[in-house]
């Protein structure tokens, strides 16, 4: 009577606990972890597949096991940790077009749930302090992560006209920090030097990777219907965090930032891009009463309680790790 | 009171300063007696008498500041608001423009609410926005609650780096329904200059007629929030910089709304960029409720049409009465 769950994206950090913390769920009866890449150090609990979402197996992997939660983390936000961005972009966009077709010919799918990001909304002088759901970007993103997630997002709401009896949820999340989180955003505040743009602070907005869990457990449970933004209450100002963390902070004016910030650190995950740099003019917030109301989820951690959680390595971490 | 505090403030600093660098010219009472030991006694106390113990709590409180400044540990609200910096730091640089530049004249606060949301809008005018930071001066040293008023500015504003900054810092955030509506359901004061460009943009022969009022967004955030709005006319601004003309060409080129010129500038350089000191009144009027308006008046644009055309006309009236008391433009 449980229910069969498929997680994408388990041999990954967020998908191999995410996939961990279903197993243990005592509603949930079989997780099934797909990925290209088998885990390392295996999931306790959870069937592993190896297969790619961009392969149509995919579909029989669900049919055969009678899934009726899928659970989309499959996507990849920076081109390094993909071998590329023409590969990033084609994990991201054709794998999750993969899926959904997949999830269409299933039947017993009920349920829908796909990690997005609020990247989608994009940043700029225009933006309204914070963003409800429903609000259209008013500087759409044009390249990298948040262009394919925009993408995402468009197919993921295509997939729900076709099937209006699955109920879809896309999470909008805010900047994911932990103490093991390793993202383009953890790079850039721990680099040596932290170079700024002169003359802007924008107010950021986190989620602790604990939080993006529970989000998503919640969503699984919940069926809440729709988008739904996920953020740590409160903003940090771009300037707060980094005295925060004690970094020295170079100014420079932002038309030279990004290559200042490739001289200073060559080889990081650093997002430099055109995207990249107009969240660090211009930051971004979220409006999150539909996660309270809807998803009836409250974050574990605010915004500055995620970002001192990441700068101290995971010593303030109230919850357990549910990874080994 | 706020008055009193920059008064109480700067004889202690200047009592800091001098302590540091020797015995001071102007003789008050020796901070620390048993530094000078010949000291004569001071027969009486001048008016200002500041206890080493004031100076120390203010030192303290100045070394706070400066120490949260260094560790990141203030805090802001969601729209990037640091009332800290805003009161210990931007107004005490505004405050002199204030008082004795403009010698701003203040009436009317009794109809700002102390702890309500309600939405200010006012008049626009004189090429830099100095009606606004005026306005917001006005309300935070002369209203009893010693309010801060949360202003709705254009996009240019927030695209501009350091005023951008500052803005949001200061506390003002972009001229848009979500976020007028966001502040005035927080029980918010918000400033709004619906002529907007228009307004401070407007040639010096247009002075005191208002200009186009939007498309009455503003009304309809207040019908929404059920907020008061307060009409406010402000005079005075007008004939900082007398804008004789505007160099549309120059203004493209730079990617501005306008580009003024006035008497002085662009002839003096960065001299002609400082304001003429004409002397300012700010009236805030009477509250027009909001609260008494079928559910969906906010989406009645009869409605809106006809609030904001009330709201303007009583700006309009109030800034002919202030005319006629203002004896001279520099007074």
């Amino acid at each position: 009577m449980g229910r069969i769950v498929l997680v994408t994206g388990v041999s990954r950090y967020l998908g191999g606990r995410m996939a961990a913390l279903l197993a243990q769920d005592p509603d949930v009866e079989t997780v099934i972890g797909v990925d290209v890449l088998a885990p390392d150090p295996g999931v306790p609990g959870v069937q592993i597949v190896r297969a790619d979402i961009r392969n149509p197996v995919i579909a029989k992997v669900m049919g055969e096991a009678r899934v009726d939660t899928v659970v989309h983390m499959g996507t990849i936000a920076t081109p390094r940790q993909a071998g590329g961005r023409s590969t990033m972009k084609e994990i991201n966009v054709i794998g999750t077009m993969q899926l959904l077709s997949a999830c269409q010919r299933t039947p017993s799918v009920e349920s829908l749930v796909v990690k997005s990001t609020s990247a989608v909304y994009g940043s700029g002088p225009k933006d309204p302090a914070k963003f409800a759901e429903d609000m259209e970007p008013r500087h759409p993103p044009t390249s990298g992560w948040p262009k394919d997630s925009v993408e995402v997002e468009s197919y993921v709401r295509g997939f729900s006209r076709r099937r209006p009896d699955v109920s879809v949820t896309t999470l909008r999340l805010a900047r994911v920090l932990g103490p093991r989180m390793r993202t383009s955003m953890t790079a850039y505040f721990s680099m040596k030097v932290v170079p700024t743009p002169l003359g802007y602070d924008p107010r950021m907005q986190f989620v602790h990777e604990d939080d993006v869990l529970g989000a998503i457990q919640a969503a699984v449970h919940r069926r809440a219907h729709g988008p739904i933004n996920v953020a740590g209450d409160g903003v940090l100002l771009l300037s707060q965090a980094l005295l925060r963390a004690g970094r020295p902070i170079l100014p420079v004016i932002a038309p030279l930032l990004p290559s200042v910030g490739r001289a200073l650190a060559p080889r990081s995950l650093v997002d430099f891009s055109t995207e990249g740099m107009r969240y660090l003019q211009y930051g971004r917030a979220l409006d999150t009463t539909a996660m309270r109301e809807n998803l009836g989820f409250v974050p574990a951690y605010t915004t500055a309680e995620a970002f001192s959680d990441f700068l101290q390595g995971g010593r303030t971490s109230q919850e357990v790790n549910t990874v080994g | 009171m706020g008055d009193a505090e920059i008064i109480r403030l700067s004889p202690s600093k200047a009592a800091r300063l001098v302590g540091n660098t020797g015995p001071s010219p102007e003789a008050g009472p020796p901070p620390r007696p048993k530094v000078r030991k010949v000291a004569p006694p001071v027969p009486s106390a001048p008016p200002e008498v500041i206890t080493d113990k004031e100076i120390d709590r203010t030192d303290e409180s100045a070394l706070d500041f400066v120490r949260t400044r260094f560790d990141g540990r203030f805090e802001v609200d969601d729209f990037g608001f640091d009332p800290e910096l805003t009161d210990k730091v931007l107004l005490n640089i505004i405050r002199p423009l204030y008082r004795s530049w403009f010698r701003v004249e203040a009436t009317g606060l009794e109809n700002v609410p102390s702890e309500s949301s309600a939405l200010v809008v006012a008049n626009h005018s004189g090429v830099i926005a100095f009606d606004s930071v005026m306005a917001q001066v006005a309300l935070h040293d002369e209203h009893p609650a010693h309010r801060h008023l949360r202003m709705l500015g254009a996009n240019l504003v927030f695209q501009t780096p350091f005023v951008g900054e500052i803005a949001r810092k200061a506390g003002h955030t972009l001229a848009c329904h979500p976020d007028a509506e966001r502040l005035l359901r927080a029980g918010e004061l918000v400033g709004v200059w619906p002529e907007g460009f228009k307004g401070i943009g407007k040639p010096f022969s247009q002075r005191y007629k208002l200009q186009r009022f939007g498309r009455g967004g503003f009304v309809a955030a207040a019908l929404r929030t059920g907020a008061p709005i307060i009409p406010t006319a402000i005079v005075g601004a007008e004939e900082t910089y007398p804008m004789i003309h505007n160099s549309k060409t120059i203004a493209r080129i730079l990617g501005l709304p306008y580009f003024p010129i006035t008497p002085t500038f662009p002839w003096l350089g960065p001299l002609g960029m400082v304001p003429l000191p004409s002397k300012w009144f700010i009236h805030f009027g009477e509250p027009i409720p909001t609260d008494d308006y079928p559910e969906g008046a906010a989406d009645d644009p009869m409605v809106v049409f006809n609030l904001t055309d009330q709201v303007r006309e009583q700006i309009q009236q109030t800034l002919y009465k202030l005319l006629v008391r203002r004896q001279s433009v520099f007074g």
